[in-house]
């Protein structure tokens, strides 16, 4: 079969759909490449859960307001400043536009899920999370004419000086070549292929976890890279957090994530502490955490706490492994006994007076004398039963990607290629170099997604 | 109650309750945030407090093919299932009735037979209209029986889920709150309003509530029919047959209308829907439930229509017969869902009021 399009967009998530949509309603005739099957369809998407948005006044489901400004230094903070200042800004402004847009097409939201409070000003959370989103934006892709082929593997765009040619793809394993007027790429980043984390990372990167879909293996990213397209962000880096060791290797998504670590004490596999465990709030640690761990040998952390700390964090996935006695602990999660024992000792007699303790504040009940010191929420581990979980790393995504303009266009040294756009992970590294801030993903994705629909339509039309 | 439902339950609770992306679809999902650890009882509760409308099926990035396996409808479907089969008294019936159609078809046939029976044994002894077919005595020494004890034993089986649920003396402010809940059926909204998942895999739609509101609200006001038709007979002595416009039958003809509407529409959604989204050993018992409540709308009807004709007999013995298998049956079958479903309200209300 030889499919006629104005418009092939390769990707199934959320930058995908919104810039599919978004061609659509300008009349072009689109289709949707995913490599997934359709029950994994939706990449990373699938797993989120919001959406941060600016907005001058209340804005359903947000609260109060979110100013350019603030946002802009939220991300200022966290990037280090290593951020797009251009780019960032219109992607900040634009988000208000597309919570509205994001109702129209069939996105609902809910208030802030309990447990995530803060964040009821700042990000509007999806009912349903990210596959409900994803779900919806199929259904309203298809009723504006969309055809979204699943198992559709795009393997190479043919760039021939300042446009694309054509795009060679495998569907349902055959060979496919498909000839439209524009592209859009919304195909993620590369965290899925370990070889290329290994080549990136090092060696460490073969015990990671991928949190995410194990479809995201840049393989359209290394094609254009190849052809010399213009990439951003550094090759090497990728953004990871500390979750449960036991979590399957890809797609574990967020039940996976720990909270514990403040609580506890960290070892690696020797029984050695190794980092302060109460250095700050979890959501501001949860992401060194993943480096942290990826640093200890074989890539592996054992959080320890005892009963009196069991219920001050939100449960995970896999219940902790318990015990009475910290030999039969270690015993269990496969650490030398006896040296556990002494690192917890020497743990409980660098304690002090913990009358103070606060578990949602930097409470100031810190260790003395001990190296790394644990500088907050620092009490005895003493009291049975003992409960343990193991790290691992998690890979969220990599910032290695394509160098866009404001009208989300792709270039060469040359300059502008006349019919290639991008969108969502894929070209966030042009946004965010480092760091992470929550829901900017989606935001990135839903602003550069139906600007790289509009562009290509008006180009295609 | 059988462990291997409740575990399975149980495993997926704790990842909901690791996840919590659905909170807003129902209220299952605030109920279950509440626990940490899952006892028979929450599960029990959690499991009458879904309404099946899946939402929360095709919003989740754990179900199969991934490795977590969630389809929490279906989990819960399974124990709630049971809770009503573990609960019913005697217990046994439920056990036989809730997943057997065939077993509920047999027992509207044995209720035709009955009054064929009744009618030849016992005849009018002078009545008119209806009551030339069997006599209003008669009638009421069959129903009143077939009417109260269903009352009796669900009452035991109430008792008996409060006791599982760990539920408190109940408060006027909590059962208000519940009926509130019924009266809309909030929940099937979906939280957002757009409906639930029901006919065509994740497309929302509001088709099962409309179905459902005009099931209850027709069964409601035959229901109210009925009652009234007794308060004439007794007080007023007025005997039936009423006219057009009297009280029975204007509550009675737009009941059975809607009836008779609602579950045409409800059997043609549960031929569409996902069987496994469900308990499927149940399903051809909820089916036969469904189409016995349709008998006893449209033999209802029909009378009506026929009142005058040689028909009618036959079609008293039908409707008759029905509702003298429907009513009996009503503590082991689907129909026992709307009593257990307003318990599982009222213990939610008492939860919420706590929190
Ligand atoms: C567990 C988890 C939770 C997250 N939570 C949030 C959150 O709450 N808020 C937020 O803003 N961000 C969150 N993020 C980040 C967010 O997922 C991404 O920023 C966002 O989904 C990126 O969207 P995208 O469309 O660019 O990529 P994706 O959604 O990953 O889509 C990429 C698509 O491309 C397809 N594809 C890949 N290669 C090919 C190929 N060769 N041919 C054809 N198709 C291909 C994939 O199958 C996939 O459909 C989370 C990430 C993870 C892993
Ligand atoms: S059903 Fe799935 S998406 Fe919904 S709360 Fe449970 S695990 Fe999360
Ligand atoms: S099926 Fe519907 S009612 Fe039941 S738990 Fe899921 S969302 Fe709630």
């Amino acid at each position: 079969m030889t499919i006629t399009c104005d418009i092939a967009v390769i990707g199934g998530g959320n930058a995908a759909l919104c810039a599919a949509i978004t061609a659509a309603e300008k009349g072009a005739k689109v289709v949707i490449l995913e490599t997934a099957p359709k029950a994994y369809r939706g990449g990373n998407s699938r797993h989120t859960r919001n959406f941060r948005c600016m907005h001058a006044g209340p804005l359903d489901p947000l609260v109060d307001d979110y100013s350019e400004e603030e946002y802009f230094e939220d991300l200022l903070k966290v990037t280090a400043g290593k951020t797009d200042e251009k780019l960032a800004r219109l992607a900040i402004r634009t988000s208000e536009e597309c919570l509205p847009w994001m109702q129209e097409h069939g996105v609902r939201f809910q208030p802030s899920l309990s447990g995530t409070l803060s964040l009821a000003r700042t990000n509007a959370f999806f009912m349903g999370g990210g596959k409900s989103l994803v779900n919806a934006y199929y259904r309203t892709a298809e009723k504006l004419g969309v055809t979204a082929f699943y198992e559709a593997n795009v393997i190479h765009l043919e760039l021939d000086g300042d446009a694309v040619r054509h795009i060679d793809y495998t569907h349902e394993g055959e060979a496919k070549r498909l000839a439209p007027k524009a592209v859009i790429v919304a195909s993620g980043g590369f965290q899925a292929d370990i070889d290329w984390l290994t080549r990136a990372w090092g060696p460490a990167a073969q015990n990671f976890l991928i949190r995410g879909t194990p479809y995201n293996r840049g393989v359209v990213l290394a094609d254009l890279l190849e052809q010399d397209v213009q990439s951003v962000g550094d090759p090497t880096q990728c953004h990871a957090v500390a979750i449960d060791g036991r979590a399957p290797k890809y797609d574990g998504g967020i039940v996976t994530r720990l909270d514990c670590v403040p609580f506890s004490i960290v070892v690696n596999k020797d029984a050695e502490r190794f980092y302060d465990e109460g250095e700050d709030v979890w959501p501001k640690r949860y992401a060194i955490w993943g480096r942290l761990v990826a640093n200890q040998p074989d890539q592996v952390g054992y959080v320890i706490i005892d009963a009196k700390s069991l219920n001050l964090f939100m449960p995970s996935v896999f219940p902790p492994i318990k015990a009475d006695t910290l030999e039969e602990l270690a015993d269990k999660m496969g650490l030398p006994a006896e040296k556990l024992r002494n690192t917890v000792e020497s743990f409980n007699a660098a304690c002090g007076d913990t009358s103070d303790f606060h578990p949602t504040e930097l409470d100031g009940v810190a260790t003395s004398g001990l190296t790394p010191p644990k500088t907050n929420w620092a009490r005895p581990i003493t009291e049975p039963p003992f409960y343990g979980y193991s790290l691992r790393t998690g890979v969220t995504f990599t910032y290695l990607g394509l160098k866009v303009d404001e009208s989300a266009q792709c270039s060469t040294a040359n300059g502008p290629i006349r019919n290639l756009w991008a969108a969502g992970e894929t070209m966030a590294g042009s946004i965010l170099g480092q760091g992470y801030l929550a829901g900017f993903g989606m935001a990135i994705g839903t602003v550069f997604g139906r600007i790289a629909g509009r562009e290509a339509a008006n180009y295609a039309n | 109650m059988q462990i291997d439902l409740l575990q399975e339950a149980r495993r997926q609770a704790e990842i909901c309750n690791a996840c919590r992306y659905c909170e807003g679809y129902c209220s299952v999902f605030p109920a279950l945030h509440e626990e940490r650890m899952f006892t028979d009882g929450n599960l029990t509760q959690l499991a009458n407090l879904c309404h099946n409308c899946r939402g929360c099926y095709y919003a989740c990035q754990y179900t199969a093919p991934h490795e977590f396996d969630l389809n929490l409808p279906k989990a819960l479907a399974e124990v709630r299932q049971d809770s009503w089969e573990t609960f019913a008294w005697p217990g046994p019936l439920a056990h036989w009735f809730q997943k057997s159609g065939v077993l509920i078809a047999v027992a509207t046939i044995v209720g035709f037979a009955l009054l064929f029976l009744a009618f030849r044994a016992l005849g009018s002894s002078g009545g008119e209209g209806f009551y030339a077919v069997l006599s209003h005595s008669a009638m009421v020494t069959i129903f009143l029986p077939a009417f109260l004890f269903p009352l009796f034993s669900i009452g035991i089986s109430l008792r008996r889920y409060w006791r599982a649920t760990d539920g408190k003396s109940v408060k006027m402010s909590d059962i208000f709150d519940a009926f509130v809940s019924a009266a809309r059926m909030k929940n099937l909204a979906g939280g957002h309003g757009d409906g639930c998942n029901f006919e065509d895999e994740d497309r929302f739609s509001q088709a099962r509530r409309l179905a459902h509101q005009a099931v209850m609200y027709g069964f409601l006001l035959c229901f109210a029919s009925t009652s009234v038709g007794t308060l004439m007979h007794y007080l007023l002595d007025m005997p039936a047959p009423y006219p057009l416009w009297s009280l029975p039958k204007l509550l009675g003809i737009p009941g059975g209308i809607l009836m008779v509407l609602g579950t045409v529409k409800l059997a043609y959604l549960k031929l569409n829907a996902d069987k496994d989204l469900g308990a499927p050993s149940a399903w051809g018992g909820e089916m036969a439930f469904i189409l016995l409540l349709f008998l006893v709308a449209l033999s209802g009807l029909l009378l009506y229509g026929l009142g005058n004709t040689a028909a009618m007999p036959t079609m008293l013995a039908i409707h008759l017969g029905s509702v003298l298998s429907f009513f009996p049956l009503t503590p082991y079958t689907k129909m026992a869902h709307g009593f257990y479903r307003l318990a599982a309200l009222v213990r939610d209300a008492q939860r919420k009021s706590k929190a």
